[in-house]
């Protein structure tokens, strides 16, 4: 099963992104493999349609879990749609790391 | 004048399939005659018809209006009918709707999570796998209710600052401080933050 981090970075102990649409970089996980991928995320600096762009780009992932600080309310619609799972952590300060030990806690 | 924009619909799951088509008598090689059944018309059959609920507690979930539910419905028996009596094949697409889901808080790692897949029913928290999990009602709107539910119902005092509950049935102003006898206004109220 494949997971989606949004990073502000490209390493394992950069902090994870507050925001989806326009985090910097997206990790794709893998929890059977124990793989990462680090997507920078192209629609960033985008003036508008950031958000279903990275709803888009994690779909052709097939990712299951979106985890995030926050969604905007196109996003919410979207990934609903899509069935994937959205998660919010409201804690900045987290790492990826620190998050891919929670999800491995199973 | 330009007319009322719609409110969206609220839909909980996409229907499994796309569509119906005919089969049998001379109406199966027309491709051409269908009826566009909404996505909106599907929810309210989903609920009126198949959830057993009334037209009221269905137009609550679809967060529209009762008469508005009621009309949706009427307008996709109405579809169906066609459908179903001129052998036209049903194509289930369009309409002003959202999809939602419910979601959860994780009374553990305090993260908060949706569940996307209606059949399955959740568990456990798909971050840190705690079994501590609650329903959390009104995502979206949470900063809004905490600030009603906190400012709205005091009464305080413009001149001393005394603050008491409101007491529903009695206007703020008809109530007088006992500290400084003045006449008491809402918190947060337009006159409120006018003083």
């Amino acid at each position: 099963m494949k997971a989606a981090i949004t990073s502000t970075g490209n390493s394992l102990n950069s902090k994870m992104d507050q925001r989806f649409g326009r985090c910097a970089y997206f990790v794709i996980y893998d929890t059977e493999s124990d793989g990462y991928e680090f997507i920078p995320n192209s629609g960033k600096d985008a003036p508008e349609g950031a958000g279903p762009a990275a709803a888009q780009l994690v779909a052709s992932r097939d990712v299951k879990k979106v985890i995030s600080g926050e969604f905007g309310i196109k996003i919410k619609s979207l990934l609903d749609r899509l069935n994937i799972q959205m998660i919010v952590l409201k804690e900045p300060e987290k790492t990826i790391g620190q998050i891919v030990e929670l999800l491995n806690h199973k | 004048m330009s007319p009322r924009p719609k409110r969206l619909r609220k839909i909980s799951n996409p229907p499994p399939i796309s569509g119906f088509r005919p089969y049998g008598g001379k109406h199966n090689k027309s491709n051409n005659d269908a009826v566009f059944l909404e996505y909106e018309e599907y929810e309210s059959i989903r609920l009126c018809d198949f959830e057993r609920l009334n037209h009221f507690e269905a137009s609550e979930i679809m967060n529209v209006s009762r008469p508005t539910l009621t009309r949706i419905y009427s307008k996709a028996r109405e579809k169906m009918s066609e459908a179903l009596v001129l052998g036209k094949q049903i194509i289930i697409e369009g309409g002003k709707v959202y999809f939602d889901s419910e979601w959860f808080a994780c009374n553990s790692c305090g993260c908060y999570f949706n569940n996307p897949d209606k059949e399955v029913e959740t568990e456990e928290c798909p971050l840190c796998g705690s079994k501590a999990i609650s329903i959390y009602e009104d995502f979206e709107y949470d900063d809004v209710s905490d600030a009603s539910q906190v400012t709205q119902n005091i009464c305080v005092c413009p001149s001393c600052g005394y603050a008491k509950p409101h007491s529903f049935g009695t206007p703020c102003r008809k109530e007088v401080c006992p500290e400084c006898q003045h006449h008491l206004v809402r918190k947060e109220s337009q006159h409120y933050k006018r003083i």
